[in-house]
């Protein structure tokens, strides 16, 4: 069976910020942040792809470049085929009804001086201005039953409704469009355990109804597990695995991947007495500097002198591993 | 070292959808409910409305004309028998009327300029501060290029060379008053640049004029009211500072201004004529400044 | 006799929307050497609980209640005696590094102000106790950062440094305000090996609030776990996590995503957090609750025990062979 093209494929995605030098001399050299530094992956039609990675990992900013919402320093988006690097705005208009967001901070993302009617109509009125109201509204009040609010709330505020639910409002925002590609950045992050879970299976149970593809983003390789296909894994702006979902839990490689898995703690009171906890020792460093060769070096427990002397890519291990690590 | 704020965490679970009410309970409601418990503000703003519609109607309510002069009463002190309730000045005139009539011109002079002020300081703040860059400087350089202006000397300025007229007044007054709100707002903007309903909305595709309207300026009127407030008192002095210097209305017409001229100079022989119009002057000013500060507290967004 | 023997707590909020019950008849025991964690989401009072026994509450709030330190009513204490024991014998952490610290002065400067008042020591010898107390919670560098401030550290760092400061005074007892939450997952687990490392030292009883299950089953032999303001179920860290008997219990263990092979899908318990202001007359978690009958809404169930579960307590009216068939889907 042939693979089916890629929805979006990136490939040496580079964002880099021009900070502020230490030396107040308008001629001293300006310092770079690294945000993202060379990320690859694609994304097929209807699957989920999950990235995690810790603070500062940079997962945030390549959620907002893939939009252009951050300005690309460098590397190639193809989104459909389409080149969409050094795109004209009115390319990416016609990109943003297929590829929506959804946002980290529920009620946060919500315009507060707008009732959710509105906000959920906006995406509708902004690329089908023709559109007559009354249609507007049946497709608004559809969608919001699709994502388990009521009728009568459409005329509520943002500020009137809980976190899980301020969450379904951005939801049905995005979907509202039929897009066939949504980029979740730390979608339920902020939520209750018991709403988190609520959502999720909300997500899940849209992606199969409506063919979505999505860009899962979190912090928690526990989180991103039930809803992923695949799973790449962010260090410092660098790729350092990617993998199949049930390769990555089962048999992770790299040293980081390890690492972030004994982590995390999960609700087994044996486990968690007699599990070997693999501590990283010192702390991130900074992006401003980042180290030469592998941006993990400093902390991995098995880092060698050949990890100070290159920067090791995504090598594909075998069908269903990328890992980048000299060790693995 | 510690701050329970637990319970304004736990304030904000408080607030839920509620009941089966079809439209909501919008902020603004909110902020109306707060400004209510705020007895200061609701006395001031009764009391404002008191001095406006006295202001409107007093004049022709009241048996003295405001250019009228009273031969037999010059420079009378207050009574009730002639019914000059506040007294005459040195011509004969009621001085009751006079000042709610000196009332009409310095709050309309107050209203307009603010109005204008405060479009112009919205425009040109919400501007600079979305576009951001080069414009954004560009246009604060030309706010700090007016704050450097000496207002006074344009005034003088253009006062000996356009003569004393009630449009004048407002135009000088409106020119020197925007830089205020511009920089405010622009601060706001740059701050509501970064909100996330705005990332939403640009990442949607929605157009930037259809952002800042949209988006940003609904999310400013909270700050922009309670500046406003602010403004009016300002602009009620700057044209009484004029009226003051003699650079502003002309004769017969008055204004709080040119009353407390007139009635500082008969300071020692007539009180009242400086007492009633500067007392007058002053509870306005001070009404205006209770009710910013209780629309400051109704709109704070951490009281939500 | 327990070190901690809190007795009805319960707390109050005068607010714009009436009075607010935040905490409702709590009750627990904490030995030396224990640790028990508080378990629950937004709006079920566990930081409202210790905030009450420690006096901080903000100033809408009355406790009643007792709440017993080795034998003295803390809820019933003046000012000046509160303060002798805060800070010296019950310590506290907060959950966000970044503003528990003051950022104007030194670390040293804040934790020598600890001993000096508590501990009466001279400023050369509460310095060398604060540098002891850096390097036991695995700061390097000790004697350098100690001038530094709080910026200068990452929030794993002043999350250490928040311990340290903690168990300057040696206390008895260490209350942690989901210690971890801001923290990232590494971190995380650093901070939480620190911690059993420092009970396993010191014998310090350890009282643990957060929503996280996972950071409580690797620290807590004892788990109460509390839904709008009322305690659920509470017992053993073994009968919670292997025999949960309460619905709201198993449903936080299902939604929990998990990373072992074959895991389940994950279970949504329905509904939305409480809104503390209209909670119903019986049991707080009826609303959403898949089990409940026509009793549960209207009479609050007990806080009862159960013969076939020695030691644990649990507020339901359905039976746990009920609730067991409810268990089984979840793979505890």
């Amino acid at each position: 069976m042939s693979q089916p093209p890629a929805l979006l494929s990136v490939r040496d995605l580079r964002v880099h910020f021009k900070i502020a030098s230490d030396s107040p001399w308008p001629w001293a050299v300006p310092r770079v942040l690294k945000a993202v530094d060379g990320v690859s992956f694609d994304v097929a039609p209807g699957e989920t792809l999950g990235i995690v990675g810790e603070s500062g990992c940079g997962k945030s900013t390549l959620a907002r470049a893939l939009l252009n919402l951050i300005p690309v320093t460098a590397g190639h988006i193809v989104w459909q085929g389409r080149e969409m690097q050094g795109a004209p705005p009115s390319a990416w208009q016609d990109v943003r009804q297929n590829v929506q967001m959804i946002f980290q901070d529920p009620l946060a993302s919500l315009n507060p001086r707008m009732t959710i009617g509105q906000i959920i109509a906006e995406p509708l009125r902004t690329h089908f201005p023709g559109m007559a109201a009354a249609g507007v509204m049946q497709k608004v009040r559809a969608m919001m039953q699709k994502v388990g609010l009521t009728e009568q709330q459409i005329n509520r505020y943002p500020h009137e409704f809980s976190g899980g639910q301020c969450q379904r409002i951005g939801i049905a925002r995005a979907l509202i469009l039929e897009p066939r590609l949504v980029i979740c950045d730390e979608p339920v992050s902020a939520l209750d355990v018991s709403i988190q879970a609520q959502i999720i299976n909300l997500l899940m149970e849209l992606q199969a109804q409506m063919g979505l593809a999505l860009v899962f983003i979190a912090h928690d390789l526990a989180v991103v597990k039930h809803i992923s296909q695949r799973v790449m894994v962010m260090y410092l702006g660098r790729a350092m695995e990617l993998a199949d979902k049930s390769t990555i839990y089962r048999d992770p490689r790299h040293p980081y991947t390890q690492a972030l898995l004994s982590a995390i703690p999960q609700p087994d009171p044996r486990r968690e007495r007699h599990k070997v906890l693999q501590l990283l020792q010192g702390d991130l460093p900074s992006p401003i500097n980042p180290l030469s060769g592998c941006s993990f070096r400093s902390r991995c427990p098995k880092a060698e002198d050949v990890c100070a002397q290159q920067v090791p890519s995504l090598q594909a291990l075998n069908a269903q591993t990328r890992v980048a690590c000299f060790l693995a | 070292m510690l701050t329970p704020d637990k319970s304004k965490s736990l304030h904000a679970v408080l607030v839920q959808a509620s009941g089966d009410l079809a439209s909501g309970r919008s902020l603004w409601s909110d902020a109306r409910r707060r400004f209510m418990r705020n007895k200061a503000a609701v006395v001031s703003a009764c009391l404002l409305s008191m001095i406006a519609l006295a202001c409107v109607i007093g004049p022709w309510v009241l048996p003295h004309a405001f250019d009228a002069a009273d031969w037999d009463a010059m420079s009378a002190p207050p009574s009730f028998k002639n019914a000059h309730f506040w007294g005459t000045d040195d011509a004969g005139r009621d001085l009751l009327v006079r000042c709610l009539v000196g009332g009409r011109v310095s709050l309309t002079v107050g209203l307009l300029a603010t109005l204008a002020s405060v479009s112009l300081g919205i425009v040109w703040g919400a501007t600079a501060g979305f576009m951001g860059g080069r414009v954004d400087a560009l246009m604060m350089r030309v706010v700090d290029m007016m704050y450097a202006i000496p207002y006074l000397l344009i005034a003088i300025l253009l006062v000996t060379l356009l003569g004393r007229d009630f449009y004048l007044v407002v135009l000088t007054i409106t020119v020197f008053s925007w830089m205020d709100m511009a920089r405010v707002v622009r601060g706001q903007t740059l701050s509501l640049r970064s909100m996330e309903y705005v990332e939403a909305a640009r990442a949607m595709g929605v157009s930037t004029p259809r952002i800042i309207f949209r988006h940003i300026v609904p999310n400013l009127l909270g700050v922009v009211v309670i500046y406003t407030t602010v403004t009016v008192p300002g602009v009620i002095l700057t044209e009484s500072v004029l009226s003051f210097l003699g650079l502003g209305i002309q004769e017969p017409m008055t204004s709080w201004g040119v009353l407390i001229q007139d009635g500082a100079k008969a300071m020692e022989a007539t009180p009242w004529m400086l007492l009633f119009p500067a007392g007058l002057l002053s509870v306005t000013l001070y009404c205006f400044n209770f009710i910013g500060d209780g629309l400051r507290d109704a709109l704070d967004p951490k009281e939500r | 006799m327990a070190l901690i023997n809190v007795s009805k707590l319960s707390v109050q909020f005068e607010t714009p929307d009436g009075l607010v019950t935040a905490v409702n008849d709590i009750s627990f025991s904490l030995d030396r050497g224990q640790t028990l964690g508080i378990v629950g989401e937004s709006g079920s009072g566990k930081s409202q609980t210790v905030l009450a026994m420690m006096g901080l509450l903000a100033s809408n709030g009355s406790a009643a209640g007792q709440a017993q330190f080795d034998g003295q009513d803390l809820l019933a204490m003046p000012p000046q005696a509160l303060n002798r024991i805060r800070g010296n014998r019950i310590a506290m952490i907060f959950q966000d590094p970044m503003t528990s610290l003051n950022p104007y002065l030194t670390i040293e400067r804040q934790m020598t102000e600890v001993l000096e008042l508590h501990k009466g020591l001279t400023r050369q010898q509460a310095r060398l106790r604060s540098v002891q107390a850096l390097d036991a919670v695995k700061i390097p560098e000790a004697a350098r950062r100690l001038t530094m401030y709080p910026h200068e550290f990452s929030g794993g760092m002043r999350q250490r440094v928040m311990i340290a400061m903690a168990l300057l005074c040696e206390p008895d007892v260490l209350i942690a305000d989901e210690p971890t939450t801001a923290l990232d997952v590494t971190v995380q687990a650093q901070i939480m090996a620190l911690l059993r490392d420092l009970q396993r030292d010191h014998g310090t009883a350890i009282v643990m609030i957060t929503h996280d299950l996972g950071v409580v089953a690797g620290l807590c032999d004892e788990v109460m776990v509390l839904y709008g303001g009322r305690v659920m179920e509470h017992g053993s860290a073994e009968s919670i996590f292997y025999q949960p008997t309460h619905p709201y219990t198993i449903g936080l263990l299902g939604a929990v995503p998990r990373i072992e092979e074959g895991a389940h899908m994950l279970v949504a318990i329905p509904g939305a957090p409480p809104n503390m202001a209209r909670l119903p007359p019986g049991c707080p978690f009826s609303e959403r609750c898949t089990l409940a009958d026509h009793r549960c809404a209207d009479q609050r169930p007990a806080l009862s025990t159960v013969p076939e579960y020695p030691g644990l307590l649990r507020a339901c009216h359905r039976s746990p062979a009920d609730t067991a068939f409810q268990a089984q889907g979840v793979g505890a």
